[in-house]
């Protein structure tokens, strides 16, 4: 049995716009998605900003009602046994806020200990144990105010786990994180399957989906628009290669004829200062280099590079697709 | 039992967080000075009171009100800007468990305010701080507390889901101290307003306070008042369940 279902769960925001003549508004913010969890997997939900993603995570934490469609966590439906399903999950939003800043992380982690019913006796254990597996040990009696954005993000993975729940919720716990202490981060989920977890991640880090995720879900606009291991996707969008071809000053209607040319899936500009750099992706059928470079008589060409897909390629060409 | 110990261990929290705010501090410290000023000279000018420790007492849970007032209305919406109502709402333990602690807390900030405003009135006005039922005195400052912080809850709950929250909380300020008896005697006051006082528990909390130091029937005072603390925390259950499930409905939880 799935630790973690969504069956064609969706959800829409009713709001206003203007400020004297208000006028409704819904947006569609998640458009029937469905996937499933097992236990002990981590599962990646990966898509750009407004794609979906908290909005996905929060209903199955049982905070947002879903507009139709059903979530069960561990067996239980999350809206008819929200309480149930909160005893057993723990979850972490990325961000700084959400802690108690004039008090110290073990003022903290006492408070949601006893929220989350962990007994007097288990509580000085338990703190220990999640102080120690985010390394914030000898730290706990400082205010939080002191902290770095690094440090709260451990934090609040400790105060997420503190009552040792069977699934973990965490919603780009690495965002705005120094890359030392994102590192270190990584390490303390890649610690939670080992203990026996499984998690739900949301990111937009291609690197940190690839390395840390079993399977992953990307969304795009409310609706999951791939889904499959990192490899299968890397596979499936790009299974030939990416040539990378720097260039000065090229148009659009160039980008189009590269597009169009015959084994070409995927072109996308990265703007860099002067340069441009052209991520071109082939079916790897053929050696395209020099037809690519062809089409660019005239252009100023830099470097020339040729690589395997990465899964941010697979997520460029899953999501701009869109 | 384990309900007992949410409550405690989050009313300490919040009392040790807010005793760390500079601005809940000085609310609770230096307003009930101004009032008790107000009050002994306004009670010394007519001679009408029955005694300045009376004066002094009122102005105390006046402080203690006022802190409320101004501070529990928005006692939501301010965990909301800390960004863990989410995580409040989302932990398994009772709503009414986890958000009555915060208004009782900011209540009990305003205990404070006892000890100034007995402090300023003896230094500057000669006061004697002489208490007729110590005991009864100590029962009745924390059940005229939580009476006001039960208060402070409904009103939280009432006004979370409205903007203007705060504003309209701090708006009742003035009325509540006015018709529970803080400032002046109930029996002042026009008769219509009686059964409006008596239905707020700190009309009998402030009773309770007044009698256990003056002198007079502390029990029933005391009784009326956790009958009427108990009644405010099933309105604010009512009126939790029905935010919290509105709340999830319109994605209120959080600012983003």
């Amino acid at each position: 049995m799935a630790v973690i279902e969504a069956i064609d769960l969706r959800r829409t925001y009713r709001t206003t716009t203007g400020v004297i003549r208000r006028k409704p508004l819904e947006v569609e913010a998640v458009r029937g998605i469905s996937f499933a969890v097992e236990q002990g997997e981590l599962f990646g939900l990966l898509g750009p900003n407004g794609a979906g993603k908290t909005t996905t995570i929060k209903m199955l934490i049982t905070l947002l009602l879903p507009t139709s469609g059903e979530a069960r966590v561990l067996g239980r439906d999350v809206v008819a046994h929200a309480r149930e399903v909160r005893g057993r999950i723990g979850y972490v939003f990325g961000g700084d806020r959400g802690l108690y800043e004039r008090l110290s992380a073990l003022d903290n982690l006492r408070y949601f200990a006893e929220l989350y019913g962990v007994s007097g006796k288990a509580q000085r254990v338990r703190i220990a144990e999640v102080l120690e597996l985010v390394g914030l040990t000898g730290r706990e009696r400082e205010r939080v105010e002191g902290y770095s954005r690094g440090m709260r993000q451990r934090l609040h993975i400790a105060r997420g786990i503190l009552h040792d729940p069977e699934v973990v919720f965490l919603d780009e716990p690495t965002i705005g994180v120094d890359p030392v202490g994102a590192r270190d981060l990584r390490r303390a989920i890649s610690d939670l399957i080992t203990s026996g977890k499984t998690v739900l991640l949301t990111t937009h880090y291609m690197f940190e989906a690839d390395a840390l995720c079993d399977r992953i879900a990307v969304i795009a606009k409310g609706e999951i628009v791939g889904e499959g291991t990192p490899e299968a996707l890397k596979a499936g969008v790009a299974d030939g290669r990416v040539t990378e071809i720097e260039v000065f000053g090229v148009g659009d209607p160039v980008v189009e004829r590269l597009r169009a040319l015959d084994g070409v899936t995927a072109v996308a500009v990265e703007e860099r200062d002067q340069r441009q750099l052209l991520v071109v992706q082939t079916t790897g059928e053929r050696e395209l280099t020099a037809p690519l470079l062809a089409e660019l008589d005239g252009i100023e060409v830099g470097r020339v590079s040729s690589r395997e897909p990465t899964l941010e390629d697979a997520y460029v060409a899953l999501v701009g697709t869109e | 039992m384990r309900h007992v110990r949410v409550f405690w261990t989050g009313f300490v929290l919040h009392f040790k967080n807010l005793s760390a705010s500079p601005f809940m501090m000085m609310t609770a410290a230096i307003w009930p000075l101004v009032y008790a000023t107000l009050a002994f000279l306004m009670f010394r000018a007519t001679g009408q009171a029955p005694s300045l420790l009376y004066a002094a007492l009122g102005a105390a849970v006046m402080g203690i009100w006022s802190t409320t007032a101004t501070s529990a209305g928005g006692a939501i919406q301010q965990q909301r800007w800390y960004g863990i109502l989410e995580l409040l709402v989302g932990a398994p333990s009772p709503l009414i468990l986890v958000l009555a602690p915060i208004t009782v807390a900011i209540a009990a900030i305003g205990v404070y305010s006892i000890a100034t405003t007995l402090l300023w009135g003896r230094l500057l006005f000669g006061v004697p701080v002489h208490i007729a039922h110590p005991l009864l005195f100590a029962v009745s400052i924390p059940a005229a507390v939580i009476s006001i912080g039960m208060l402070g809850l409904v009103l939280a709950s009432a006004l979370v889901l409205y903007r203007a929250a705060s504003a309209f909380s701090q708006a009742l300020e003035y009325p509540i101290w006015l018709i529970t008896g803080m400032l002046i005697p109930l029996s002042l006051l026009p008769v219509w307003v009686h059964p409006l006082a008596w239905a707020l528990a700190p009309t009998w909390g402030m009773r309770a306070v007044r009698h256990a130091a003056l002198g007079g029937d502390v029990g029933a005072p005391l009784l009326v008042c956790a009958g009427l603390t108990i009644a405010y925390g099933i309105i604010a259950v009512t009126l939790l369940q029905h935010f919290e499930r509105l709340a999830r409905d319109r994605a209120t939880l959080s600012l983003t």
